[in-house]
């Protein structure tokens, strides 16, 4: 808000600094003068309604709104005169006028403005008497209740959803006394655009909007808040808890640097699975053999049995023969052990988690590009890009709160571009919307790179002095003319060179892409092709541009960071880089390290139905639901000698195991995750884990000790001094820093600040390399037995596997089963309705589900969400592999629609197998994924 | 992020008038197109539309809202808050029966119960034949003849139940006539 002139105003009689731009309510703010108000807010344009925030100004005749008064110099402005307060008491006069005056049983009571400012103006209750609002509560979605009679009309959660969610549900409807805030047709939120991220509960200063779970759980100061990370996706957004009788009741969003007060319907709403009755309390074991049942056991037993488990096919089989996952879900401190544990205990590398399915072609195509394989730029500059171009990702919906830094941006004016093979939220909004055909994107990003060369639109300063290879890139674009990539993706030629030009003559353009673009065999090359994107037209290594890979998970950047992976120990340092070894060597007191890189999930999975994977030690992963061809991933759990499953539930994983440990639950332990921008975060506990589960740290320590490996610390902080002594970029990282805000990688050393965004003056390899990049058509395309592309992906409500957001009480509500969206056309065609059964099969399988039909979904192509383990999409992907990152192809699989019966009587719903004709005449195999 | 909404088709399903109807989009799509490129057009083209249609069906404002990028929400704010605009289609008849002092002292009121009793519907409502509409205004200006109403431009005066009956069965044989 502030430009560059500054000169003195007159406060209260005090000089206060003000800028040109800044309001009188902002200069007043910033020399901690405090001035009533109800309708402004910090994250909203100020509008003047609620003229509680009203001003003298000297020379002024009139009473002037601060919020929306500019300020000039030597203004002298008087906020407490005997005027101000008598006007701002017949506003709050009349706001009563019309209020129910039931804070004695209201939720808000305690942190209510309305509340507040009566008592701060002495008014018990209004001197008019007349006609007062009665509508009954709105109690219809489930998520939270919205009382009209107490609404104030001050427009906030207006505001909010037309300013920074963008979704524009509500707003003032009908004339004079009747005005309410409405949905179209006022016809219930659940009915319309809303998106439930609740921002406008959490921005409404009186008790019109009460979450319903909080409804009775204890007032504001019967609480205790806990300030945290949230636990869902990687944007890294802090949250309070808030803490009654070691129960957590609720949650509001923090002023966190990434999500600046705001959060989406799962942060915000789906914490309840923190006290589910499913939760695992006590360790159990197998017992009568490998068909026996899991039954309780004590910590001692089970960790004997975990040890004796792992060390026998250790010296049986030999260390390679055992392997482990790591977790997206766990703390940094947590992953560090278990890289830690199967390298110096295990004594193999072959430890990797499920980075290797989202963005394990990120990690490698920007490491190849660039020299480091993370999210250029931080989250805020995003506000300031001129243009932003989404490629394959569906932002609104698997990372809301980007979303709205999106949805800001072009607010004031940016434009953008949405690539997507599906019509996906943001689409709606775009200048520009490209629907390219899965697997394409290669063709599509060489087309604009065609474009903007021929144009001369690139950016030769910075090719010439930032970048090598241009000349062999230029070469192999020449093919790509804008004709020839529409006979490949679909995109029409101009809507090519409309792209190439929108985005080549932006002065900051950011790319936002994720699993899109890295879910494909071809996920490395497209990560280079966006890579010589950006490089081409000068956008790396400055504010508001950048290559930026959204990360899916809490703290799957730290999980790689961490060393989560078969090939680098901590801050991406190569496991074949013998000073490395020795340096680790040193450190955890082992003789030798391996020095072979190990393997991969998927690569995992495969030796392990081969039999020579014999131990498998599980943490925080689900690779029944997450992992492709889950018919497959169910062979090799059930082939693995010695499976140990470490979770907060018995999830269609751990239901497998050997031993079942239970874990700690982010909100029951210290630690810290680091957000899809780098930025490492504290996690602090706020409730003790349930029954006997024990922090996930803990266990390991436990499991190393007692496979003769003494590992002990004394909390996470102590890990992280061990981590930030070995790891050059999280050198300067610790506890006590921490505690003054999140620092943002590289930060090497403890009086560095940390670093928003990367490869400044120069790359982290030196010179960014162009990688000329051929497009490639996927693995398996679909011909006419297979005549679909199926893609798979997230949606808003649910998260992941599905573990916590389905025990969510509001997100199953409102989605409480998996669907198949199919276009209305092809629909007509396969003479399928909307909400009919249908089968959807692919050649390893075959999944029965609700047809859901929608245009955002082209013609050609189906999409099924991959959360929901009894519609699991997985059934139907594919084990085809990037060759450089060995991620799969989630995103494309060919596959054909069928109508299913109605009563058919299934089990799991899912039929795994080889083939999917034999799916027809083969009833559904006993399977795992009953919820 | 609505699902389903269609995006295409000359014809469509409405959401918001009486089950069966099926609105026409071409008018509508004519009138945006005639404003194309105009600022703060909205208000202008919701009279239009209601002009062409006779009231404003939902699917038309769909149309208007993805063509200007204005939200349904803001476009149902607008609608609501000026009494010109119309949601549900309209009779062919606009009955408005007078509940200004004069009439409401004489009466009135059980003159709108009359009406509303012998046509089946409630004051704002359409029969279903979509022959009458009945209003309650406020005034007039016919205090001199009151209890009064009016029929589209015609004004009735000196009411009583009876004489109700008979006028409401003369539009309602031309309605079987025609």
């Amino acid at each position: 808000m502030s430009g560059e002139n500054t000169f003195t105003v007159f406060i209260d009689g005090k000089a206060v600094q003000a800028a040109d731009g800044m309001t009188i309510f902002e200069a007043a703010e910033a020399a901690h003068i405090e001035i009533p108000h109800l309708c402004h807010h910090p994250l909203l344009k100020p509008t003047g309604a609620c003229r509680l925030c009203v001003v003298e100004v000297e020379g002024a005749r009139a009473l002037q709104a601060s919020c929306t008064t500019p300020v000039r110099p030597d203004m002298k402005v008087w906020t407490q005169t005997e005027r101000v307060i008598e006007a701002r008491k017949a506003v709050i006069d009349l706001l009563l006028a019309n209020h129910p005056l039931d804070c004695l049983t209201c939720e808000k009571a305690g942190n209510c403005s309305l509340q507040d400012y009566a008592y701060m103006y002495g008014i018990k209750e209004s001197r008019y008497h007349g006609q007062t609002k009665n509508y009954a509560p709105d109690t219809s979605n489930p998520f939270f209740e919205r009382d009209h009679n107490k609404c104030i009309m001050c427009g906030r959660c207006i505001r909010i959803c037309d300013e920074v969610v963008g979704a524009n549900a509500i707003d003032y409807a009908y004339r004079g006394f009747t005005v309410k805030v409405a949905t179209a047709y006022d016809e219930g939120l659940e009915n319309s655009t809303c998106v439930f991220c609740g921002n406008c509960v959490g921005i409404c200063p009186v008790g019109a909007l009460i979450p319903k779970a909080e409804k009775g759980a204890g007032r504001i100061w019967q609480t205790k808040q806990v300030r945290t990370v949230c636990t869902y996706c990687g944007v890294g957004c802090e949250i309070n808890l808030r803490v009654r009788d070691g129960k957590i009741v609720g949650v509001s969003a923090a002023d966190g640097p990434a999500n600046r007060g705001l959060l989406c319907v799962k942060g915000r709403f789906g914490y309840d699975f923190i006290h589910s009755a499913d939760r695992l309390t006590t360790p159990l074991i197998r017992r009568g053999g490998k068909n026996g049942s899991l039954q309780p056991a004590t910590w001692d037993e089970a960790l004997s049995a975990v040890a004796e488990g792992f060390s026998r096919v250790k010296n049986q089989y030999g260390s390679d023969a055992l392997a482990g996952l790591a977790s997206a879900k766990c703390t940094n401190e947590e992953n560090y052990l278990m890289q830690k544990l199967i390298r110096a205990v295990f004594g193999t590398n072959n430890v990797d988690h499920c980075a290797r399915l989202c963005h394990a072609s990120s990690v490698a195509g920007l490491a190849m590009s660039f020299g480091s394989g993370a999210m250029t730029n931080s989250i805020p500059e995003i506000q300031d890009s001129d243009v932003i171009f989404v490629i394959g990702s569906n932002t609104a919906e698997a990372h809301p709160v980007i979303g709205t830094y999106v949805v800001r941006a072009q607010k004031k004016g940016s434009k953008l571009i949405v690539a997507d093979p599906r019509y996906v939220g943001l689409a709606e909004k775009a200048d520009l919307f490209l629907q390219h055909l899965p697997g394409t994107d290669v063709a599509l990003l060489n087309g604009i790179m065609h474009v903007i060369l021929k144009e001369r639109l690139y950016d030769e300063e910075f090719v010439k002095e930032r970048t090598e290879g241009f000349s062999e890139l230029a070469e192999m674009l020449e093919k790509y003319s804008p004709e020839e990539v529409e006979g490949i993706t679909g995109v029409s030629a101009d809507d090519i060179r409309a792209a190439a030009r929108m985005y080549a003559k932006a002065e900051r353009a950011s790319i936002l892409y994720a699993m899109g673009i890295t879910q494909h065999t071809t996920g490395t090359d497209n990560v280079m092709s966006v890579a010589n994107l950006a490089m081409l037209t000068g956008n790396v290594g400055k504010r508001s541009t950048g290559v930026n890979p959204l990360r899916g998970q809490n703290n799957v950047q730290g999980a790689c960071d961490m060393g989560g992976l078969p090939n680098v120990y901590t801050g991406y340092q190569a496991v074949t880089d013998e000073e490395v070894r020795k340096k680790f060597e040193a450190a955890w007191g082992v003789p030798s390290l391996p020095e072979k890189p190990g393997l991969t999930v998927v690569e995992i999975m495969e030796k392990a139905a081969h039999g020579e994977i014999k131990g498998l030690y599980i943490m925080g992963e689900n690779p029944m639901v997450s992992d492709p061809d889950i018919g497959h991933v169910q062979e090799a759990l059930r082939s693995v000698e010695f499976l140990v499953v470490q979770d907060i539930f018995l999830t269609e994983t751990a239901r497998f195991a050997d031993v079942v440990l239970p874990g700690a639950c982010f909100a029951e332990k210290e630690g810290t995750f680091t957000n899809t921008e780098r930025r490492v975060q504290r996690v602090r506990k706020a409730v003790e884990p349930p029954g006997e589960a024990r922090p996930d740290w803990a266990i390991l320590c436990s499991v190393a000790t007692r496979m003769g490996y003494p590992m002990q610390y004394q909390s996470p902080a102590d890990v992280m001094r061990e981590i930030a002594s070995l790891t050059p970029s999280y050198g300067g990282v610790s506890y006590d820093r921490l505690e003054k805000g999140g620092l943002q990688w590289p930060c090497p050393t403890p009086d560095h600040p940390g670093t928003p965004f990367l490869h400044k003056d120069k790359f982290a390899r030196g010179l960014g390399k162009f990688t000329p990049i051929e497009y490639k058509p996927p693995a398996e395309m679909p011909n006419g037995e297979y005549p679909f592309i199926l893609t798979t992906g997230r949606m808003l409500y649910h998260y992941h596997t599905g573990t916590m957001t389905r025990r969510s009480r509001g997100l199953n509500a409102i989605r409480p089963e998996g669907y198949v969206e199919i276009h209305p056309r092809t629909a007509l065609d396969l003479k399928i309705e909307d909400g009919d059964w249908v089968y959807v099969i692919s050649r390893r399988g075959r999944v029965r589900v609700r047809a859901l039909l929608t245009e955002r979904t082209p013609r050609r192509v189906v999409f099924m969400p991959f959360h929901f383990a009894e519609t699991a999409a997985n059934a139907l992907t594919g084990r085809a592999l990037d060759p450089v990152a060995k991620i799969p192809e989630l995103k494309v699989s060919a596959v054909r629609v069928e109508r299913a019966p109605d009563d058919e009587q299934i089990g799991p719903g899912v039929w795994y197998g080889d083939e999917g004709d034999k799916a027809r005449e083969a009833p559904a195999r006993e399977g795992c994924c009953g919820l | 992020m609505t699902d389903g909404e269609e995006r295409d088709g000359g014809k469509e399903r409405v959401g918001g008038g009486p089950r069966g109807f099926e609105v026409n989009l071409d008018k509508v799509r004519e009138i945006l197109k005639a404003h194309k490129g105009e600022r703060g057009g909205l208000i202008g083209i919701l009279q239009e539309t209601q002009a062409a249609y006779g009231y404003l069906p939902r699917a038309a404002l769909m149309e208007i809202s993805k063509t200007l990028k204005v939200p349904m929400s803001k476009i149902y704010g607008v609608v609501t808050f000026y009494a010109q605009f119309h949601l549900k289609p309209r009779g062919r008849h606009v009955i408005r029966v007078c509940l200004g002092t004069a009439c409401h002292v004489r009466g009135g009121e059980k003159i709108l119960e009359k009406v509303g009793e012998v046509l089946g519907i409630q004051p704002g409502d359409t029969t279903g034949d979509l022959e009458f509409t009945l209003e309650r205004v406020a005034c007039l200006g016919a205090c001199g003849l009151s209890p009064a109403m009016m029929i589209d431009d015609r004004t009735y005066g000196r009411l009583t139940t009876k004489k109700v009956e008979k006028i409401l069965k003369e539009y309602s044989k031309e309605a079987q006539g025609a």
